[in-house]
């Protein structure tokens, strides 16, 4: 290997990382507040990418139906859920959160797809129409098990995400697709040559990854997010809602989501069920942050990138064993080093259970 | 004075087990009522239970309305709080922000929110020297404050505190006690659930012994410090 194909292999790795940062942090701020581990947020990344794919070709893309058919059973579940609690007064609130604020973007969406839309207006329609899939989804699956224990969610979190992967076959069928970059822009820096789309990733990555930082540090519901990771009990003693701030969760990562695929599907073509692997590569960085740190999470995304770049250049066709194998030296390193995360949260929810 | 928490009846289990079982007491719009009994008398189960933890049957009535179908953050909303005996702070943030999520409930703006600040920081100066630092650095006595001071921020009317004075040394019990006597004064209304019997029922109005599930003895505060019985088992004193 030479000097050049080293740095740029380093160069396409941090730019696949870059987006495997936003996911893992959704994966991490899902996890913290809810005890969830999303298995199906590289869905919604998927999902994001093929929105996008079908609009810029003019055709309705299926994510309308989904939303439409997640926000009914929400909207069912919740109205039954408050007229039995006797809480008839909260259910035009309820009707407004679950039925007309994701169904306003889908309606858009459908109208919309009829005409040739302009990159932005597409881009925009593709982060309207993917925000309301996350937390729908958690108010069906997660919200009614959010005493269950971290193993219950995670069984359910693989069923709905095989649920979501074959309704994508249906919606986007079985052809892969590939969106137009938003650039077509390359800068020569010495032997370098960067596209205009990586730098687009990279800055978005950061810009966005700075913005939840600012969530978490400076507003209320960044706080309340922070304080139900740090303890539950007592985020319910200051009147922290836990579907509140589950639901936020799940927005807040609907969001990365839907920008982690409109960014990657200028550089990789993606099937239905891609989403899927880029989850769990994304994952890996997680792990490598222990589940706890963002941060480390971010490094951790990154470096996988950029082992997935160079394991594609020695062996492309071992190139997802080599990067998942790598989560051996690293689950053994971190049993020896630390004792953060999982464990701890594990045996607390045992002695939850036992209180 | 008007009645502001009725409990009628109360029973809580484990499973099969029964840790409170048909526990009924009453306090009034401003008093501090305390309820005493040793380990496992279900003290802390009770508190749980009223403040919606847990799940139990009979009645919990608070400002003359039924407590049953609200969750235990509706609950804080309308004015209960409780300090637990573990304290649940939020150890990997600052003093501060555990303060300004006491607020969490009724936060409007960042003034007004800064002026509440202040006036926890002045009942706990040890607090303000310390409103950068991490809750999970703090010592006991200062956890204890802080999870006061967090409470206090949710401005409540009634407010449970479980075993306030729970490992802390003979000096900072009584600066804790001291404050409680001194939150009268904003009109909060205290139910005090303590170990250290003396201490508790020489700042109370009125006073429940809980043994095993059950309230065995109740009166004046300044009637059970003097009963034999009450000063037999848990005031250290000779039986007859």
């Amino acid at each position: 290997m030479t000097w050049e194909i080293a740095l740029l292999l380093v160069q396409d790795g941090i730019s696949t990382g870059a987006i495997y940062v936003l996911v893992a942090l959704g994966i991490v701020l899902i996890f913290l507040v809810t005890r969830v581990i999303f298995v199906p947020f590289g869905d919604v990344v998927g999902y994001a990418a093929l929105t996008l794919a079908a609009l810029q070709l003019g055709q309705m893309p299926g994510t309308v139906w989904l939303v439409l058919t997640l926000a009914a059973i929400a909207t069912v579940m919740e109205v039954v859920s408050l007229a039995r609690q006797g809480d008839a007064h909260r259910i035009p609130r309820a009707l407004l959160f679950y039925a007309v604020l994701p169904i306003l973007p889908a309606a858009v969406v459908y109208f919309a797809s009829m005409h040739a839309l302009p990159m932005w207006l597409a881009t925009l329609l593709t982060v309207a129409v993917v925000l309301p899939i996350s937390p729908l989804l958690y108010r069906i699956a997660f919200r009614p098990l959010a005493d269950a224990s971290v193993l219950v969610l995670l069984i359910v979190a693989v069923a709905v995400h095989f649920a979501m992967s074959g309704l994508a076959l249906l919606y986007f069928g079985p052809e892969g697709f590939r969106t137009e970059p938003m650039t077509r822009a390359f800068f020569d820096l010495g032997a370098l040559t960067i596209s205009g789309q990586s730098i687009l990733i990279v800055v978005s990555s950061a810009l966005f990854s700075f913005l939840l930082y600012l969530v978490f540090e400076r507003t209320l519901i960044g706080k309340a997010l922070r304080a139900t990771a740090v303890n539950r009990v007592g985020a319910r003693l200051v009147g922290i809602l836990p579907s509140t701030t589950g639901a936020t969760a799940f927005l807040i990562a609907s969001l990365l989501a839907a920008i982690s695929g409109i960014l990657i599907g200028p550089i990789a073509t993606l099937y239905y069920d891609s989403g899927f692997l880029i989850g769990l590569k994304a994952f890996v960085g997680a792990i490598i942050g222990g589940l706890v740190s963002y941060p480390a999470t971010a490094v951790g995304a990154i470096l996988v990138g950029i082992f997935e770049s160079f394991a594609s250049f020695w062996d492309s066709a071992l190139k997802e064993v080599i990067v998942f194998s790598s989560l051996i030296p690293i689950l053994v390193w971190q049993s020896f080093t630390s004792h953060t995360g999982v464990e701890e949260e594990i045996e607390e929810d045992e002695s939850e259970g036992q209180a | 004075m008007s009645t502001l928490l009725a409990v009628e009846d109360l029973h809580v289990a484990y499973g099969k087990v029964e840790a409170v079982s048909g526990v009924s007491l009453e306090m009034q719009t401003g008093q501090i009522v305390t309820v005493i009994g040793p380990n496992g008398a279900g003290k802390t189960t009770m508190l749980a239970a009223i403040m919606g933890l847990l799940p139990s049957t009979g009645t919990v009535r608070y400002d003359g309305a039924d407590m049953r179908r609200f969750g235990t953050e509706e609950r804080v909303r309308r004015g209960i709080c409780l300090v637990p005996e573990s304290r649940e702070l939020f150890t990997e943030m600052t003093v501060a922000d555990n303060l300004i999520l006491g607020a969490y409930t009724h936060w409007t703006n960042r003034k007004s929110l800064d002026a509440e600040l202040d006036q926890v920081y002045a009942r706990f100066p040890r607090l303000a020297e310390r409103r950068t630092q991490l809750a999970g650095t703090l010592s006991g006595g200062e956890r204890q404050m802080l999870a006061l001071g967090r409470a206090l921020m949710a401005k409540p009317r009634l407010l449970l505190l479980d075993e306030p004075s729970l490992g802390l040394a003979p000096l900072i019990v009584r600066e804790i006690f001291r404050i409680v006597m001194s939150l009268r004064e904003l009109g909060v209304s205290i139910l005090l659930v303590e170990q250290n019997a003396r201490a508790a029922l020489e700042t109370a109005d009125y006073g429940y012994v809980l043994e095993t599930g059950s309230i065995v003895h109740s009166g004046p505060a300044s009637g059970l410090i003097h009963d034999p019985k009450v000063i037999a088992s848990y005031l250290g004193g000779k039986v007859e």
